[in-house]
Parts: structure tokens; sequence; C-alpha cells
């Protein structure tokens, strides 16, 4: 690794040149103050030049064709696979499969992988801080083959009991899911230790990258873990376009997801025989503009370096909680900053988290509200909602300025 | 903009004056909105020639959908059935003083259309009950 040689701090000012958004004002003379990067990341210049320019000058169908055209696409396509081969330490770029995003990448494992190997009773094992993304999925396909689902509880400090996961492990699930950084708390979960803990029990592991992948190193191998799934829109690429890894025997074995072209070898009246991997697993014709997109965002992200980006985000994280707990009648909620990514959800007593985001809205600052698609873990903190800002590697602490100062100006008014 | 918080809004909001639940009550519904987690209950009581003679909501949201709530309860009082299925959602929003945005205009326009899913006696409340 060249991590060592790469500096750990952050050019912010010179990142957010990148970002052409960044410049624009929500109103005239109010600049934008995006921290709602967990639900969507802004795009880098590059990144929207490279799609641009593949319509412009490569546009064609990938694969089949003879045509320059098409061999320029097919060949921009793959090195895009391949990029994002490389950013998680895939032993192969055939064990990266595209899809639109880590949704379809885990809808995948369960059509396919979890229908053709879970049998009625079979356990799978998932946490309370799971986003709807992973837990629908399950929900859906056990009330179907009569599975069992079990949540690996969360603590009043956000943080997986892993005590009671063990305990859990005992039943012998077949599968353990799981978030490797939750949406909502920002908690970083131990993987390596919970994909260990359930290899030794005999189950595979799915982890959910959807927030580990864009803002912490994530290597595969590293992790032992069997599916991976994450999408290119919450780390500086465009909308459309996700990935999923697999174990190569796993992903050799597993049936087709869709079916259609591209995924075939031969087609006859009646049968069909499946491609190889990954195209066994890509129907249809993909997001090939958004694949390329994918694909330069991962290497501007690469080029930084993900530790760096880590790094700042720490930074950023606690400074905001430090300013956050501040402000009387705010609550954070997750572990302390040492256990989480660059989330803050909190509540505000006495105002609804609509009225804070609306409010703060007013001053060009972009936060979410609602339950972040986690409504049940809202539910065990006995919360409707939240007020949720987030942060990446384009944010500054003078954001987080401003975000504490539009929350004094919510109490304001409701007072 | 700054209408979206007027005083009257925030004033209803924290202080209703028609939060309560009626037991008994002729009529009784309540719903969601998902989109935030707003909930609204409106329970009523009305006398033999269908005039609504007490009002009252329950619930937990946001400003917006918890100061309509208070303000159509207000206004429906003493009105007969028959004219609480003809308001639309001008009249919330007359009420409230302000024009929304289409995410905003779910929150204001919960309470009119779970008052309207109990008046018509509905299973179900459906948006089309208040899109007019």
């Amino acid at each position: 690794m060249t991590a060592s040689l790469r500096s750990t701090t952050l050019d912010v000012r010179k990142i957010r040149a990148d970002f052409p958004i960044l410049n624009r004002e929500v109103r005239p003379g109010v600049p934008l103050v995006y921290l709602d990067s967990t639900a969507t990341s802004q795009k880098p210049q590059v990144v929207i030049e490279a799609m641009d320019t593949f319509y412009r000058r490569h546009n064609a169908n990938i694969h089949r064709g003879v045509h320059v055209l098409a061999e320029e696409a097919t060949a921009m396509y793959e090195a895009a696979r391949g990029q994002v081969a490389k950013l998680i330490n895939a032993p192969s770029a055939k064990q990266v499969v595209f899809t639109r995003n880590t949704t379809e990448s885990i809808n995948l494992v369960a059509y396919t992988w979890a229908r053709a190997n879970l049998r009625p009773g079979d356990l799978i094992v998932l946490t309370e801080m799971e986003h709807h993304s992973n837990l629908v999925p399950w929900q859906i396909l056990a009330s179907e083959r009569d599975l069992r689902l079990e949540f690996i509880p969360v603590s009043e400090n956000g943080l997986l009991e892993l005590d009671a996961y063990k305990q859990l492990l005992e039943k012998e699930p077949k599968l353990v899911a799981f978030t490797q950084m939750s949406n909502v708390l920002g908690t970083i979960n131990p993987a390596r230790e919970i994909i260990k803990l359930a290899h030794e029990a005999g189950a595979l592991t799915l982890l959910d990258g959807a927030q580990s992948v864009p803002h912490i190193p994530v290597d595969v191998q590293a992790l032992d873990v069997d599916f991976l799934g994450f999408s290119a829109h919450k780390m500086l690429g465009p909308t459309g376009i996700g990935a999923l890894y697999g174990k190569l025997d796993l992903l050799d074995k597993m049936p087709p997801f869709m079916g259609g072209g591209e995924m075939i070898k031969t087609v006859k009246l009646r049968t069909f025989s499946s491609n190889e991997l990954p195209h066994k697993f890509e129907a249809g014709t993909p997001a090939i503009a958004e694949a390329v997109g994918f694909g330069v965002a991962v290497e501007y992200l690469m080029d930084i370096g993900l530790e760096t980006v880590a790094a700042h985000e720490q930074e950023v994280i606690e400074y905001a909680l430090d300013r956050l707990v501040e402000i009387p009648g705010v609550r954070v909620f997750g572990p302390e900053s040492k256990h989480k990514g660059g989330v803050a959800s909190f509540t505000l007593e006495g105002v609804h988290p609509h009225d804070v985001a609306q409010i703060l809205d007013r001053d060009g600052i972009a936060v979410r509200a609602g339950h972040h698609c986690a409504q049940p873990l809202h539910e065990k903190f006995g919360i409707p909602a939240t007020t949720r800002a987030s942060f990446y590697l384009y944010n500054m602490k003078a954001e987080v300025d401003k975000l504490v100062e539009g929350i004094y100006k919510v109490k304001e008014i409701f007072n | 903009m700054d209408d979206l918080y007027r005083e009257l809004i925030i004033e209803h909001y924290k202080n209703p004056l028609f939060r309560g639940h009626l037991d008994p009550n002729d009529i009784h519904f309540e719903d969601d909105n998902p989109l935030c987690g707003d909930h609204i209950e409106i329970t009523l009581r009305v006398d033999k020639d269908d005039r609504i003679t007490e009002a009252a909501f329950e619930g937990h949201g946001c400003a917006i959908s918890q100061a309509s709530a208070d303000l159509l309860v207000e206004s429906i009082q003493g009105k007969t059935l028959d004219e609480v299925k003809q308001l639309d959602k001008q009249v919330v929003l007359d009420l409230l003083g302000i024009d929304l945005g289409p995410v905003r205009l779910k929150c204001a326009l919960l309470s009119l259309k779970v008052l309207k899913a109990g008046v018509y006696g509905l299973g179900e409340a459906s948006d089309e009950l208040v899109e007019n």
C-alpha cells in the first residue's frame, strides 16, 4: 500500500473546486451547504465529463458488436469493472457484477443464492440497524420459503451486541447479512469479527457496503466476506449503477438472476445455458455510461485514498458531535465518534425533524429528515424520525458551524 | 418563505385548542403520512341532523401537520357532514395562510384526508379525497 506516502490531510478547498454543484447558490445569495451525502453524494467534474464524453464519442451497445464504437464502449465498461474490483481488492474482476444499486445487489443474492440453498426453517441473522434494503428482501423470502429471521440487537449507544450475536450463532444460521456502516447511527460495525464468527458457525455472510465502501477502505479478501453490495451514487458516481462482489465458487454455482440477453451462452426455443461470470448476472443492456462514470469516480477516490477520506470525515464528525451536544435540547444518536463515520442523526426537543430540515433549508443547508429507510431502528429508540446531517470528503468544519447556527435559529422560531 | 413558520402556525402547533380524544364518539378515523411519520386521529360527535357538535384530534408530527389539524378541527365545529364532504385542499391552505411545495402539502392535508375518510365512512383514506 502506498497509503503511508500520501498526505493524510485533505485539501478540502481543492477538492471542492472539483465539484461544480458546490458553487451554486440555492437562492440568490445563499450558498449550498450540502450535508446529505449519506442519501447521495455529489459528483466531481471528471465523472460528469466522463459520461458526457462517452455519449459524445464512444456510445454503442457493448459486447457483441465488432465496430469501433462497440469495441471502445466494451473496453470502457470492462475497465470500469476492473477499477471497481481494484477498489475492494477483489481477486478478479469477474467477481464484480454490475447491478442497479445496493438494493439490487442484495436482492440478487436473495433471489439466486438464497432460493437455491435455503430450506424451510433455515435461519438468517440480520441486525436491528439494517436499512430497509437489507431487511425487506429477506422478509419476502422468509414468508415465501418459511425461513426464520433473527436480529442482532443494537445497544442504547448504537453498537451491535456481540454477545447476543454469539448466542444467535448457536442456532446455526445459514446466512448473516449486516451493514458495515449504519446510515442512521453512523456506527462502523466490526465486520471482520462478525464474519469470522459467522464462518466458524458455518454461515455465509453478506455485507451491505452502501455506506462503508464510499467512506472507508474495504478489502473483501481481508474481510473474507462472501457477498458485498454497494452503490455508485453514494461514492461520487452516477445513480443507476452499483455492484455485487461474491466469492468465485458461490457465484459460479448460483443460478442466474434475471433472464434475457447477455446473460446467456446459447438459447434454444425451450432452453438456455448461462453465460460466464459476471455476465450471467447482467441480463439486458446495462447502464454503460453510468459504469464508465462509476469507474472514474472510483479512480478519483483511490487517487485521494480512502484512508485520507476516512481521516478527514473522522475529524469533521468529531467536531460536529462536539458542537451538536452543546446545543440544549439536541440528542444525537449513535456511538462516540471513534466508532462511527460521518453521520450525525439527532432530534431537537419540541420540534419535528421535518421542521428542523425545512428551516435549515432557508439557509441553504441540505439535511435529511425522516426515518432514513430504517424504521425498526427508530422504533427501537422510541422516535418517529430524526434529522440527519452527513459528511463527505468535500465538507468543511465551517459547514458544521452553519448547521449549528441554523439549529439555534430553529429554536428561536419555536420558542 | 418565512410564512411557513408564521406565528399562527407555531402557536397552533405549540398550544392546540382541539387536541383530545372524544370517547364515546360517532366518527373516528386515523392515518399516517408514511413520508414523515406524521400521525393524525380525528374523533367527532354529531347530532341527529348530522351536525358536528364536537370535534377533536390527536397525533404527532411536524408543525404543519399538527397546526393544520387544529385549525381544521376548529373550523368544522357546527358544520354538517355534507358540508365537510365539500371541503377541499384550498380550505386548508386558506386556514394556514401559506403556499406549500408538494412534500409539505402532504403534511398539511393529512388531517383533511383523515376527516373526510371518517365522514365518508371509508375503510382506508385515499389521496383522492384531498386532491382537488
